[in-house]
């Protein structure tokens, strides 16, 4: 309510108000899962060049929010990224791992 | 009678023949338990992602075999025992991935060929 009373009043100082809608640019492009895309059922842990698309620089698991993996398959990378790393398929810790 | 895949990795000062020698141990050590060899792979010497023991590099053998899972718990205590190999993992191989070990197994044959 106050702000309302504030807006008509002459608003806050320094308050940018705009009569359109800001166009944020945002990504259109949506974000997929690859392995449900592409049919892949069993992730391995024995391609360690294949698990790189799923960790960082640093040899972390990148979260599902960037990758756009499903909960199912990410769960499934996770462990095999786990056992490639046991092999030392795969760094536990990195750096300038790409 | 289920099926399984394991990895290890032994010591890479060993010579060939103790290779050939710890290999053939733990192969007898399955059948003797009744199991039934599926495949098996020899990646030869790896370079580590991280050093193991200060080591850099190791042999990297596989197993694909199947055999009752009691079988296994004593199989994995010899790979402790046994102070050539430095790392090992069994993993039970479900439909999807049996059918993943028959693809890779055809294209490594077509790849040797």
């Amino acid at each position: 309510m106050s702000s309302i009373d504030q807006a008509s009043k002459g608003g806050k100082q320094g308050e940018i108000r705009y009569l359109t809608p800001l166009n944020i640019e945002t990504n259109k492009q949506k974000k997929y899962c690859r392995f449900q895309k592409s049919g892949i059922k069993y992730i391995d842990y024995k391609d360690p060049d294949f698990l790189l698309k799923f960790v960082n620089e640093q040899g972390k698991i990148l979260p599902r929010r960037l990758t756009g993996t499903s909960l199912k398959y990410q769960r499934k990378v996770s462990v095999a990224v786990k056992r490639a790393r046991h092999l030392a398929l795969m760094p536990y810790v990195a750096d300038l791992l790409k | 009678m289920n099926h399984y895949e394991t990895v290890f990795i032994l010591n890479p000062v060993l010579s060939d023949e103790q290779i050939k020698e710890t290999v053939k141990k733990f192969e007898d050590f399955l059948t003797s338990k009744g199991g039934e060899m599926v495949a098996k792979e020899d990646w030869g010497l790896k370079k580590f992602a991280y050093p193991i023991e200060n080591k850099k590099s190791g042999f990297y053998h596989l197993f694909d075999f199947k055999v009752a899972g009691e079988a296994i718990i004593p199989f994995e205590v010899e790979f402790k025992r046994d102070e050539r190999v430095m790392r090992y993992l069994t993993v039970k191989l479900d439909k999807h991935a049996e059918a993943w070990a028959e693809k890779r197994r055809t294209r490594n044959t077509q790849k040797a060929s």
